[in-house]
């Protein structure tokens, strides 16, 4: 539901990435979303397309690669993907873990013409 | 192209050089919210700063955020300052309960946006008396955004009340995640439902081992004397830190 402010933060980070090249378009944009960062591949995108029209991004192709939750084990110090339904250390059945990565959003890269 | 534009220059096999385009790769590696994190960390510098505990609250619509404030507006009376921001999508309702227990509440309407942004807390505190010592920002009612973005709260309470079934956490595991505490809402209507307070502390435990669990009825008063003690005792250590 809150893919659309997402998409007008993701565009002000690409504008700031972008404009002291002066780029005639922004062609590809790759994103990364979290498995855990409460975003919808599927909403983002159509937000995307709803946000990028009459911007330099008009044409551009999103990517979203969903990025898996990875933690380390604070007892073994192994690192595991916790499930849905299971969120304790799959090898020492520890509930003491650190979240490595999944729950960020992040631009990874864009593509422009110049 | 504009006009009077100079002719192209001749390559040597007499084609025109075409000003070809040029497909560029920059790479950013940058989180999107980094902007609302940054407006966040300056807030939360500012609250600790200024000794105030600044409380962000998520839960689902109804869970009982706006009532157990107003049961927490007559328990902290007289031994501390407290003010809330309240945000809804309409309506100054919740900010006028507040007001009606004597406690400075501004109204933040978000007119559709399901969840709050640190920026849009900037703007209004400045309403918000000088010498308050718990901010509570009552988020808009949703189990899912909030969670997503810092509000520069230096305690993130998650509520989960009785009706709503004990089986939620792993269902909308972001909020519980992202929380410091959670607070089991409406403990009076345990004898009426098939709710298991245990499985559901259990579950949002599995989530998030370093949640701490309060079970309370705003209706009853129980486990508020615990709660505000818990509070009191995290103000108490934001002002000797």
């Amino acid at each position: 539901m809150h893919e659309l402010s997402l998409v007008a933060s993701l565009f002000d980070v690409i504008e700031c990435h972008v404009k002291e090249q002066n780029p005639k378009a922004v062609t590809r944009v790759r994103v990364q979303l979290g498995r855990m960062s409460g975003v919808v591949p599927e909403l983002f995108e159509t937000a995307f397309d709803t946000y990028k029209k009459g911007t330099l991004a008009e044409d551009a192709e999103l990517e979203i690669v969903v990025v898996p939750v990875k933690a380390r084990c604070r007892s073994c110090r192994r690192i595991f993907r916790p499930a849905p339904d299971a969120y304790s250390c799959p090898h020492c059945g520890s509930d003491r873990w650190k979240l490595l990565e999944g729950t960020d959003i992040v631009l990874e890269k864009i593509e422009i013409e110049i | 192209m504009k006009r009077g534009t100079p002719p192209a220059p001749q390559t040597r096999a007499g084609r025109p050089a075409v000003s070809r385009s040029r497909r560029k790769e920059i790479l950013v590696r940058e989180e999107i919210l980094g902007t609302n994190r940054k407006v966040a960390a300056e807030l939360r510098k500012r609250f600790e700063e200024r000794g105030v505990l600044a409380v962000n609250m998520i839960s689902s619509p109804g869970a009982g955020k706006t009532s157990l404030l107003e049961a927490l507006a007559d328990r902290v009376k007289g031994r501390f300052r407290m003010a809330v921001i309240e945000g809804d999508i309409e309506t100054e309702r919740d900010a006028e309960r507040i007001r009606r227990k004597g406690v400075p509440a501004r109204q933040i309407t978000t007119g559709g946006a399901c969840h709050l942004e640190a920026k849009m807390i900037g703007k209004v505190i400045p309403s918000i008396p000088g010498d308050v010592e718990l901010l509570f920002i009552e988020n808009v009612g949703n189990l899912v955004c909030p969670a997503s973005f810092d509000l520069g709260e230096s305690l993130r309470l998650v509520l989960l009340s009785s009706p709503e079934g004990d089986d939620k956490p792993k269902k909308y595991p972001e909020a519980f995640l992202s929380a410091d505490v959670l607070i089991i809402s409406k403990a009076d209507l345990f004898p009426h439902l098939p709710f298991d307070a245990a499985r559901a502390a259990r579950e949002a435990l599995d989530v998030n081992p370093r949640l701490l669990v309060f079970v309370v009825s705003a209706l009853t008063g129980q486990g508020l004397p615990e709660f505000v003690e818990f509070l009191a005792a995290r103000l108490a250590a934001l002002r000797h830190a």
